[in-house]
């Protein structure tokens, strides 16, 4: 494993605020390479979890939040699991996508992310959460809906749609009986406590 | 015995056969459930992935009004369970989180509710043997593939669910009912969950990885808890066979659906007509117990 990064821009503190965010000791991490291992990604990604935290060691700047992995890791914590040293290496992962949402360095445009990708996970996030913030839990036609139009991926999945509205397998009305207003407060308090971390 | 129950979102739209399954179980087995009123979603990998407050909030603003019921909380959707084992911990452990968390939901919530997976209910409050008791039918020895997933398992500190690598809940539940449970080394890998819309790519590879595995071990079925595990592995199968021209067609069912099967509930009950990948030949195969 080689890594190069460029020296030549100032660090933008990355691997501060992934500390600051999480309590993670990145110090701790030796390069064993269990993380990655068990990792059920790290095949089709073109970085590996234990490059993430190597390029935290070095403290490189925006570079490291165009790695793939970012936006393929499942969340499954199986390098959380299995670090010797204990490390959160999923919450590490977390915090980097936060961190790259916050510096526009999500993917942001259909179906791209800065490097290629298929996918758009933040824009599914979004939509998921939109729901959740309207309704009290999720909705899955709406959020299919705007993930849809968002991505332009009109026609994924589309085949499986008289089967699943056949097996009535999907809800088409949208859930109720949530206290919508304990969510709505939680999302606006979440809106406060970003602006007041700018 | 009574127990307070969260659903989960899934339970009103794509996973309504866990739920029912899980509603025609907890009957038949005499296990009283009562959904908190104005039940919120958990956050899921959405929350997480997104604000470390806003997922814990979302979470504990249903746990706050399970405290209130004053009851133990049952969820059997593995992802809600994880969320809100994760809830619970953060508050409990982390004084600044719990502080933010309490202004965002409008009340201290300091992580006391206890949170089981229904699985650990079965198996420890009820009891194997008072199940065995309640068996009208039984799998007749039929080889099943358990799959765990992760989020029962890990992180295994937060949620204490079996054990993480090799977990045998689901195993032993099955041998109760008559399976019989594979030794299979893919029970708690990744189908990749929540990312089955947005990189559909990554989720039709596991779903492969973990169907295959399966078939090779000579799985008649696989049984799951979680509705992401359920809806990935059965749903993408027909991907899977679109893409890379593999037909696995293994049905892929919830535990309380084949528990439900070998209780002598209807397979109308059990919502076992919402499966993409036919369970015919698993419910035609349940015959009545000796």
């Amino acid at each position: 494993m080689a890594i190069t990064i460029s020296k030549n821009k100032a660090s933008r503190g990355i691997a501060k605020r992934v500390r600051e965010l999480t309590g993670v000791d990145l110090s701790a991490c030796y390069q064993c390479r269990k993380c990655t291992s068990g990792c059920p990604v790290s095949g089709m990604a073109r970085c590996t979890p234990a490059e993430m935290m190597r390029r935290l060691h070095l403290d490189q700047n925006d570079e490291l939040l165009d790695g793939d992995l970012l936006w393929m890791c499942v969340s499954c914590e199986t390098c959380s699991a299995r670090c010797p040293m204990g490390i959160d290496v999923a919450a590490v992962m977390d915090a980097l996508r936060k961190i790259a949402s916050e510096r526009g360095a999500a993917p942001t445009r259909s179906g791209a992310s800065r490097r290629g990708g298929e996918g758009n996970v933040p824009l599914f996030n979004k939509a998921f959460l939109k729901t959740v913030e309207v309704f009290g839990r999720s909705y899955d036609i709406a959020m299919i809906a705007a993930y849809k139009l968002g991505s332009r991926k009109l026609m994924a999945d589309t085949e499986k749609f008289p089967t699943m509205l056949k097996k009535r397998k999907i809800a088409l009305l949208p859930p109720t009986g949530a206290d919508r207003k304990t969510v709505r407060r939680i999302f606006k308090k979440t809106k406060e406590n970003k602006a007041a971390d700018k | 015995m009574k127990y307070a129950y969260f659903p989960g979102c899934s339970a009103e739209s794509t996973a309504r056969d866990m739920h029912q399954s899980t509603l025609a179980v907890a009957q038949s087995l005499g296990i009283q459930l009562v959904e908190p009123k104005g039940w919120t979603c958990c956050g899921a990998t959405a929350g997480h992935q997104t604000d470390r407050v806003l997922a814990v909030a979302l979470s504990a603003a249903t746990l706050a009004k399970v405290k209130s019921l004053g009851l133990d909380l049952v969820v059997n959707c593995a992802a809600c369970y994880n969320r809100m084992k994760v809830a619970n911990h953060e508050v409990a452990t982390n004084p600044q989180v719990r502080a933010k968390v309490a202004e965002a939901i409008g009340r201290d919530y300091e992580g006391s509710v206890k949170i089981r997976h229904l699985l650990e209910v079965l198996l420890e409050d009820i009891g194997v043997e008072t199940i065995a008791g309640a068996l009208r039918g039984s799998l007749a020895g039929m080889k099943i593939a358990n799959y765990y997933g992760c989020l029962l398992v890990r992180p295994h500190d937060v949620t204490g669910f079996d054990d993480p690598e090799n977990p045998t809940s689901l195993d032993r539940m099955v041998a109760a009912i008559g399976g019989t449970a594979l030794e299979w080394p893919h029970k708690t890998e990744c189908c990749g969950s929540g990312l089955s819309m947005s990189r559909t790519d990554v989720v039709v590879n596991l779903t492969d990885n973990i169907v295959g595995m399966a078939k090779a071990a000579g799985a008649e079925c696989i049984a799951v808890s979680c509705p992401m595990c359920q809806i990935n592995l059965d749903m993408r199968q027909l991907d899977v066979a679109t893409i890379k021209g593999r037909r696995h067609d293994v049905p892929v069912l919830y535990i309380t659906q084949l528990l439900g099967l070998c209780l002598g509930i209807p397979a109308g009950q059990l919502g076992l007509n919402k499966l993409m990948i036919s369970p015919e030949r698993i419910v035609k195969a349940v015959v009545a117990a000796a």
